[in-house]
């Protein structure tokens, strides 16, 4: 495996208002990141669905990362809350269904903390860039097409 | 899908990092995309126009915009395509400059994730549906609740401009704390003199609704139509009979039966009471926890000389509905009342401080009370236990605030200013006294404040000591006062004669029941929160409630008046229109696979799902199904992410549009 040169692909779901607006803010601060995150906004963490995320790694993801307000301050009330309890039950799954779960990051990253937002996804990618690609998914789907003997 | 692109250099902005030409170049290959190209400056008018003529000229049927954050533009570009012929909700904004060109150096990797970022929306917006903003009718009514200052200000606002007003109060007469006090800072004028006549104006007005001894019970719908439901507790008498003339109070036999909370505890009043001679309503009440006729059946001199016939003993409580548009929280304050009347979460400490143990040691309300004409010594400076007149008084600073340990973090904010008031009215009365105050700083930021507290000290010889009390007890009739002087760095030790404490301003006991009914977020001492701590202070996370006073955070009268008229100002802002445009990112229910697990009912927040019923021909009842109130719907999703079979969805960010987004990975990177 020529590690030196994999370069990791990470897919961001991130809240419309703490963590978009986050990420916003280092823009405006010119605050420097990596370029391998892609973030995909939705309204609020709650909006995301457990699927999305399996469906991302299949897709060739090598880290997930969800991120949204703070408890506490998600602009729907209660969305992070239940994004949190989806969670705790999702991570079990994750490896049940061969996806490595130590993969998928969470965090809280208001509106006003750019510089989180940055290290946040710095944090992410190296992390990710040490563990190498993900192929995990790929060698499950090989798994069924030839049959064990 | 004719899909048209549009990259904007942002100036330089965006050009600088990443390689617009280039990147309009990889997006005219995508499928559906039928047009791509990029501009200096998208959002200018000259851009605008590139837009609405490319999508003249190429028939386009959606837009991608490449350009800074939605969050900036978003309005912008949903606008110019909707003049053009576009359904705002078929255009979808990249943002190329706060979350690429602004925190990427290398133009090749920036470029490229540039050209990503476009394809993810370019799937994405193939999905997207016409979506029509929601229009729903304003009712041009506002429910105020409370009647201190903030609730009578706001109320004479939004009255006056010619809207109707129903103002719930939930003691027996409006006027708040502000009816309570003697003289107000920094001008030492009268309270009640300057409050009195707004109360009577609230009661005159013919389009104000006073709806007084009640309480907000529960609270339905949305902003521009709210629906309320108000207990009018039972008053005994009949309010539309009672003329105030006062008969049955002084007629009442037991007269002395219960302490007046008007007077904070140092006076008391019969069962049947006016909490005030000034009270509006001036309507009594019949406190039934104590009316002899309650307690034995026997008695009824009160409704013998009511020459009304307006009492009436089997008066039950009555809920009554009301319908309004806006809802003005003025609720206000409660003192931290330590040890008088224990609230076990609240009381940490100051039990050195003997207070409730020791008459002599009060709060500033009850000195409010001491120092006022219509007090209990009738504004002559005496002391509770024996009616003397204080010769050394002692005035005890950020008692519950500002220390964690004991009491609350925060800063109570009036309080300086009322204890130099305090200081000065003593000192006003009694010549020859001497009044101390303990203080930790002075915090007298405001229009004439300082100036008001220097003439305490300079003008009205009052003397400060920078210090806090450690103990307080009683010795042959005096209450010694052990503090320290930190400032001389010497130990005090004053034989007072009365002690005031300016303990903390607190959030009212129901504050966060009251915040749960209206669904507005609260804090973790029970004030409301304001939606925005600079931009939005007296809106809060529900549009159509505001907040006025000091059921927000500490603030005195001033500063609670023009919260009050800026609160009015926001539901007027609301009534100024007939209709309410709402976008309609809402969710939506699938009824035919809607299996009726109500999954969606127990995580929505804004009990915004309801169970509806479908019917056959006959009329019988087939299956229960989710319905979406869209008045209520805030668009988060969370319905749709825990819908086990899919069958609410959240219209702008359905699930095939976030998949098609991660589908797009296949080929992203
Ligand atoms: S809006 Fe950010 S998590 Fe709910």
């Amino acid at each position: 495996m020529e590690n030196e040169k994999f370069e990791p692909k990470i897919v961001a779901f991130v809240c419309n208002w703490c963590t978009y607006t986050g990420a916003d803010l280092a823009g405006t601060s010119r605050l420097k990141q990596q370029t391998n995150a892609r973030l995909i906004r939705v309204p609020c963490t709650g909006r995301i669905d457990p699927v999305f995320i399996i469906k991302a790694f299949e897709k060739g993801a090598d880290g997930v990362l969800v991120s949204g307000c703070h408890p506490n301050d998600c602009h729907y009330n209660t969305g992070n809350f239940h994004a949190r309890r989806r969670w705790i039950f999702f991570r079990q799954l994750l490896d049940f269904v061969g996806i490595d779960s130590s993969r998928l990051y969470f965090s809280w990253v208001s509106a006003s903390e750019g510089k989180k937002w940055v290290d946040v996804v710095d944090g992410v990618i190296n992390s990710v860039r040490e563990k190498g690609p993900f192929n995990g998914y790929k060698k499950l789907n090989k798994e069924i097409e030839i049959p064990v003997k | 899908m004719r899909i048209g692109v549009f990259i904007c250099h942002c100036g330089e902005n965006i050009g600088r990092t990443v390689d617009c030409p280039s990147v309009a170049s990889a997006c005219a290959n995508f499928s559906g995309v039928v047009h791509a190209e990029d501009y200096k400056y998208m959002c200018s008018d000259p851009g605008q126009n590139l837009i609405k003529q490319a999508i003249k000229e190429k028939n386009l049927d959606a837009v991608v915009v490449g350009s800074c954050s939605p969050h900036m533009h978003e309005k912008t570009f949903r606008k110019a395509c909707s003049d053009a012929g576009i359904n705002p909700f078929l255009v979808e904004m990249a943002n190329l400059r706060e979350h690429c060109s602004w925190i990427h150096d290398d133009v090749p990797s920036a470029t490229r994730k540039a050209i990503d970022l476009v394809r993810m929306l370019v799937e994405k917006v193939k999905f997207n549906e016409p979506l029509i903003p929601i229009r729903v009718p304003v009712t041009k009514r506002a429910l105020v609740i409370g009647g201190g200052i903030s609730g009578i200000q706001a109320s004479l606002d939004i009255a006056n401009a010619g809207y109707e007003v129903v103002l719930v109060e939930k003691e027996p007469s409006i006027g708040g704390h502000m009816s309570q006090l003697s003289e107000t800072f920094p001008t030492l004028d009268c309270s009640q003199c300057i409050l009195t006549p707004r109360m009577v104006e609230v009661y005159q007005h013919p389009r104000i609704k006073l709806v007084s001894y009640s309480e907000v019970e529960n609270v339905e719908g949305f902003i521009g139509n709210f629906s309320v439901t108000i207990r009018k507790k039972a008053r005994s008498v009949k309010d539309e009979l009672c003329t105030g003339c006062g008969l049955c109070v002084q007629k009442c036999p037991i007269k002395k039966v219960a302490l007046s909370d008007f007077d904070e505890g140092l006076a008391t009043r019969p069962a049947m009471y006016v909490p005030f001679p000034q009270a509006v309503p001036n309507i009594p009440v019949i406190d039934r926890s104590v009316c002899t006729y309650f307690k034995t059946g026997k008695c009824q001199l009160c409704k013998k000389v009511c020459g009304r016939e307006a009492i009436d003993f089997e008066q039950q409580d009555q809920l009554i509905k009301e319908d309004v548009g806006a809802i003005i929280v003025a609720t206000g304050y409660k003192l931290y009342t330590i040890d008088k009347k224990p609230d076990e979460s609240m009381i940490k400490g100051y039990g050195e401080y003997g207070y409730g143990k020791f008459k002599d040691v009060v709060d500033g309300l009850q000195f409010e009370r001491i120092a006022s004409a219509s007090g209990p010594t009738s504004g002559e400076m005496l002391r509770p236990s024996d009616k003397t007149t204080p010769k050394k008084i002692v005035f005890i600073q950020c008692v519950g605030s500002r220390d964690e340990s004991k009491g609350f973090s925060y800063c109570s904010k009036i309080c300086c200013m009322y204890t130099a008031k305090h200081a000065m009215l003593y000192k006003h009365k009694v010549h020859d006294g001497e009044a101390y105050v303990f203080y930790m700083d002075i915090r007298a930021g405001g229009k004439n404040y300082d100036e008001f507290v220097r003439r305490a000290i300079e003008e009205d010889g009052v003397k400060y000591i920078r210090g806090r009390v450690s103990k307080i007890y009683e010795e042959n009739g005096k209450l010694i006062v052990k503090g320290e002087d930190t400032l001389a760095g010497v130990r005090v030790e004053i034989d007072a004669d009365m002690v005031v404490l300016a303990t903390a301003m607190i959030a009212q006991n129901d504050s966060v029941k009251l915040a749960q009914t209206l669904s507005v977020s609260y804090d973790k001492y029970g004030f409301f929160n304001e939606s925005h701590p600079k931009l939005k202070p007296v809106e809060t996370s529900t549009g159509g409630i505001f907040l006025a006073g000091a059921c927000n955070a500490p603030r005195d009268i001033p500063d609670s008046v023009s919260m009050a008229s800026a609160a009015a100002a926001k539901a007027l802002v609301l009534f100024g229109s007939d209709v309410l445009e709402r976008e309609p990112v809402v969710a939506k229910v699938n009824e035919a696979t809607c299996a009726g697990c109500f999954y969606c009912q127990k995580v929505c927040a804004y009990n915004a799902i309801e169970q509806k019923e479908i019917k056959d021909r006959q009329g019988n009842v087939i299956k229960v199904v989710a319905y979406v109130n869209s008045g209520l719907c805030q668009g988060c999703g969370t319905c749709n992410a825990t819908c086990p079979s899919k069958s609410v969805e959240l219209l702008g960010f359905k699930d095939d549009q976030i998949y098609a987004q991660i589908n797009s990975f296949a080929e992203v990177f």
